[in-house]
């Protein structure tokens, strides 16, 4: 191809290059016109199209000398008129298409010059469709139609583009080729000017526009299956087929190729087809057409026989048939170069085959589409609707038209409601970008613009939250037959489980399952589960620590949903609302779930999470869903005085954890916020109390309703990465969750409140705003400090102040850990940690290296210098804490 | 700049017209010419024909062509006929 565009003349060169000239201004100046532009302009060329149909078809069949004039005419009228229909009210210009509830407006964008090939089969129709589109979408085009074509094709282009300009149209916005090589093509094909390449045509001249590297919409040709199946309106089908390969001798590429017949029918199909002017070949007559029609070389139909009428085809062949006769008629015994009437044959010659079933004519069919037809068009005859949706889905066609013509049908609008078209795309298959019915959305570049949405947020909790003092005495409002309370051995020795049996209604039939004090282990949960499953229990109650409520909470999940696989549901996340996993909502039997909580922290007694630990693997794992949550939380401090000093600090900080995180996540909400910062500020003020003086009611009670309250700003809004550090170191050495959360927690504060080396995608925020929510929470806290820097600093102090308040110790050495140790646990932590779902939320997006990076200050200890003043007194003494 | 530059304006009903006279005021021009398309909505072929001319000869002459207020349309045309390159542009 390259050579052949070496070898033009300078001369010629000047003149495409003349030609793209004229079309890239006239695109260019059409960029400025509006939808009420260039519809002035459509109409005016429609009626031009339409008063010079015949006048053209005329033009066509004298150059061409294929086809029928009165088809030709026809052809013309509905590429003028039905095109019109259908894009008299579309947009085109500015914004096409809006979605206000997405937020998303179509905006179109012209192509610039096209350059376009038309067929041989329908040359005028094509030029005066392409005209009509071009002019719609704004877009120039330079014609090249096929060389026996030309001189009808110019003059279609000549009236169209004189009725554009007449109504104000950019001049040069149409130029026919007037005579045209293959190197002219090949130049114009690979011009950096042109857009887009539309060729319609034969398998070579689309190949060469494929192969050109433009875009190109390049429709080529088919071979169309029918699947004539018994349970068909017969009549209707024999007239439909006549008339479809009849229209203009068969040159649509979308007529009827071969007809596969049910066998019970065939005859009576045949006879029909007879009687209305079709000549039937015998064995010998389809041998000769065959011979004749196809090159038996290429296996192609012969270019003499193309648009020819039947009767000049039989005089062609050597066959005697009766003067009028329409079509002439094939049976075929397969498919394939062996029969060679099996293939595409644009002349009103029919290959029939006679099939023994349903599943051979279906494989028939198939065949016949592969041969050359892929992606093109298919038609069924057929009531029977499990067959029709059957051929749709074997059928590899753009165009699969039902109990209609194939040539009209495919055209669209006149048989079904399909796009108007004279180019089918034919898909990847067909070599194609598309197997739309091409019409003006191709010709337009379709820009979104795409507005700002706010994610849909909420704010779930459970609808029974009693708190304070006694609380437990509300358990006597729940009735229950049979009721299992989850606790750990503490529980019954502290005579906890006791206190909560007394609130139980009398008739309730209680069993205790007295689970090992430790954090929940898979075992430890299906041993539960069997219980609940022995004393067909309708009530759970938890009670203990967030490791108690917990193990109850994955154990009323196994009990509803015993098929539940807890692996999988632990499955990794971006988006809740997104997630691939379902959790079940079948349930065998439903239980109850009333959370009593003994640790002031976990909040595990509102919360949709459950934490299991994997001991196997050395981590743990994480189930979220709402279904989790308990149906009612009670948090009543009296649980919670016996909680030792060291639980204490521990569940404390991992509470202040919980809404440091929530306050910052990147789903925090206002509804959260008012949660996080209210937690936040009992905890400074009431945590240490409550450490120094276990016995101290008030403190108690504050911190307990402060956990439960940070539990609910983070069952919104998540927690971040201050949690995933800790559920990977806390799983590999064995430490306290409260406790792993303390020694990450001042050097995630200073981590997140640092300019993010990777910012995470939040769209309800504006902007980066964590290191602002710190600074609020010390002004809150009344910390002191001036600068949004300062305010910080201040918070990280008062965390550290705080944690040596309560005597957690300070770094991971402290523990005892050596760095040796610490160091080959190192990738595995990395990859724990990273894997974790926690840190989905966190307003930083933490490299691997900064996971790295945080496990080793943690390691170090303290992130600042003490500097802070202590939390301003009367501040704080404003702030409402019941 | 445009402190001695020689200011003309074109008038959108006769942009043709008033590039002509733009390429004969190049002529004499000693400085930087100016051409005000403030009132101008549209070109058509006509008028990016009768540009181009002006582009060719402000660069015989070596004199360089400002256009003002040229609105964002007329500017996204001159971009796909490659003429932003040939002129300067002030708001
Ligand atoms: N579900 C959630 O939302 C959520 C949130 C954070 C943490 N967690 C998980 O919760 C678990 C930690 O829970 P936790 O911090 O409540 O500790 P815990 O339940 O593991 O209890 C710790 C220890 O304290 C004892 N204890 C509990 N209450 C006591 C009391 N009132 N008096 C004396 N001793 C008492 C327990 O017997 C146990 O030995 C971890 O598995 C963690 O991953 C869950
Ligand atoms: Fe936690």
């Amino acid at each position: 191809m390259a050579e052949t565009v070496a070898s033009l003349s300078e001369e010629r060169i000047a003149y495409l290059e003349g030609l793209v000239s004229q079309a890239r201004t006239a695109a260019a100046v059409f960029t400025q016109y509006t939808q009420e532009d260039v519809d002035r302009i459509v109409k005016p060329m429609v009626l031009a199209g339409l008063e010079q149909a015949q006048y053209l078809a005329r033009l066509a069949i004298e150059e061409t000398r294929l086809g029928v004039v009165e088809d030709k005419a026809l052809k013309n009228m509905v590429a003028t008129e039905f095109v019109y229909n259908y894009i008299k009210d579309k947009r085109t210009v500015g914004a096409i298409r809006e979605f206000p509830e997405r937020g998303v407006v179509e905006v179109a964008e012209p192509i610039g010059v096209i350059f376009s090939l038309t067929p041989i089969t329908n040359p005028t129709s094509t030029v005066l469709f392409k005209c009509i589109m071009a002019i719609k979408t704004r877009n120039a085009v330079i014609f090249s139609p096929h060389p026996s074509a030309g001189h009808c094709c110019y003059e279609a282009v000549r009236i169209m583009y004189e009725a554009a300009v007449k109504h104000g149209a950019p001049e040069g916005v149409f130029t026919c080729l007037e005579s045209q090589t293959l190197q002219d093509n090949a130049y114009l094909m690979r011009h950096k000017d042109v857009g887009l390449i539309d060729a319609t045509g034969g398998p070579g001249m689309v190949k060469a526009a494929y192969s050109s590297g433009k875009p190109a919409l390049g429709v080529g040709p088919g071979n169309t299956p029918v699947y004539l199946e018994k349970t068909a309106d017969l009549n209707m089908a024999v007239v439909d087929i006549i008339t479809s390969k009849t229209f203009d001798n068969g040159t649509i590429c979308a007529s009827e190729q071969t007809v596969v017949i049910d066998d019970e029918i065939y005859d009576s199909v045949l006879q029909k087809f007879s009687d209305l002017g079709a000549h039937i070949c015998n064995e010998k007559e389809t041998e000769l057409l065959g011979r004749t029609v196809i090159d038996p070389k290429t296996g192609y139909m012969q270019p003499m026989a193309v648009g020819q009428k039947a009767t000049d085809i039989a005089r062609m062949v050597g066959l005697s048939v009766k003067p009028k006769t329409k079509l002439l008629i094939a049976p075929i015994q397969g498919v394939g170069p062996e029969h060679p009437l099996s293939v595409e044959k644009l002349f009103p010659v029919l290959a029939v085959y006679r099939a023994k079933s349903v599943n051979e004519a279906l494989t028939v069919c198939v065949d016949v589409n592969h041969a050359g037809g892929i992606g093109h068009t298919a038609v069924i005859f057929s009531r029977n609707d499990q067959i029709i949706q059957k051929f749709g889905e074997v059928m590899n066609a753009g165009r699969i038209i039902v109990n209609s013509p194939g040539s009209i049908g495919a055209l669209g609008g006149v048989y079904n409601d399909m796009v108007p078209t004279f180019s089918f795309g034919c898909g990847t298959g067909g070599g194609n970008s598309t197997t739309d019915n091409v019409n003006v959305y191709n010709y337009l570049n379709i820009k979104r613009v795409a507005r700002r949405t706010q994610a849909h947020m909420w704010f779930r909790v459970p609808n029974q939250i009693y708190f304070n003092m006694n609380a437990v005495e509300n358990l006597r409002h729940f009735q229950s037959r049979s009721t299992i309370i989850i606790t750990n051995p503490a529980m019954e020795q502290i005579g906890h489980v006791d206190t909560v049996r007394r609130h139980i209604p009398p008739e309730t039939h209680v069993h205790v399952s007295v689970i090992p004090d430790a954090e929940p282990e898979v075992k430890v949960v299906m041993q539960g589960v069997e219980a609940l499953n022995f004393y067909k229990a309708d009530q759970i109650i938890a009670l203990g620590g967030g490791s108690v409520i917990d193990a109850a909470k994955i154990m009323k999940l196994k009990y509803e949903s015993p098929e539940a696989d807890l692996e999988e549901l632990a499955a990794p996340f971006l988006d809740l609302r997104k997630r691939v996993i379902q959790y079940p909502t079948e349930k065998v039997a439903q239980a109850r779930l009333i959370a009593i909580s003994t640790t002031s922290g976990t909040g595990s007694e509102v919360t949709p999470f459950a934490v299991l630990t994997d001991k196997e693997h050395g981590r743990k794992v994480t189930l979220a869903d709402y279904s989790l949550s308990p149906d009612v939380a009670i948090v009543d401090p009296q649980f919670v005085m016996s909680m030792p000093k060291g639980l204490t600090a521990d569940t404390g900080i991992d509470c202040l954890t919980h809404a440091l995180e929530a306050g910052v996540s990147i789903f925090a909400s206002p509804y959260t916020d008012s949660n996080a910062m209210q937690a936040i500020r009992m905890v400074f003020k009431f945590l240490p109390i409550a450490y120094e003086h276990p016995q101290d009611e008030e403190a108690r009670t504050m911190m307990h309703n402060a956990a439960c309250i940070a539990a609910i700003a983070f069952s919104n809004a998540a927690v971040g990465v201050n949690h995933a550090l800790a559920h990977a170191f806390g799983a590999r050495f064995g430490v306290a969750h409260g406790r792993a959360n303390a020694l990450m927690l001042p050097h995630v504060i200073a981590f997140n409140a640092g300019v993010p080396t990777k910012f995470m995608p939040s769209p309800n925020q504006r902007g980066y705003i964590a290191h602002k929510k710190y600074a609020m929470v010390a002004d809150l806290l009344g910390l002191g400090g001036q600068t949004i820097d300062e305010k910080v600093k201040s918070l990280v102090a008062a965390t550290e102040q705080l944690l040596d308040r309560l005597a957690i110790p300070r770094s991971i050495a402290d523990l005892g850990i050596s760095k040796e140790e610490f160091e080959r646990a190192m990738p595995d932590l990395v990859k724990i940690a990273f894997d974790d779902p926690s840190w989905r939320s966190n307003p930083r997006m933490p490299l691997l290296s900064e996971l790295g990076d945080l496990f080793w200050s943690a390691y170090r200890g303290r992130s600042l210098p003490t500097v802070a003043k202590a939390p301003q007194q009367q501040i704080a003494e404003e702030w409402s804490c019941v | 700049m445009t402190m001695n530059a020689e200011w003309l304006e074109i008038d959108g009903e006769r942009v043709v017209q008033d590039l002509q006279a733009a390429r004969e005021a190049l002529d004499s021009a000693q400085n930087d010419v100016v051409l005000d398309f403030s009132s101008v909505r549209r070109i058509d072929p006509s008028a990016l024909r009768a540009m181009e001319k002006l582009a060719g000869i402000a660069d015989e002459k070596a004199v360089k062509v400002v256009l003002r207020g040229v609105n964002v349309d007329i500017y996204k045309v001159l971009k796909l006929v490659k003429l932003t390159s040939r002129f300067s542009f002030l708001a």
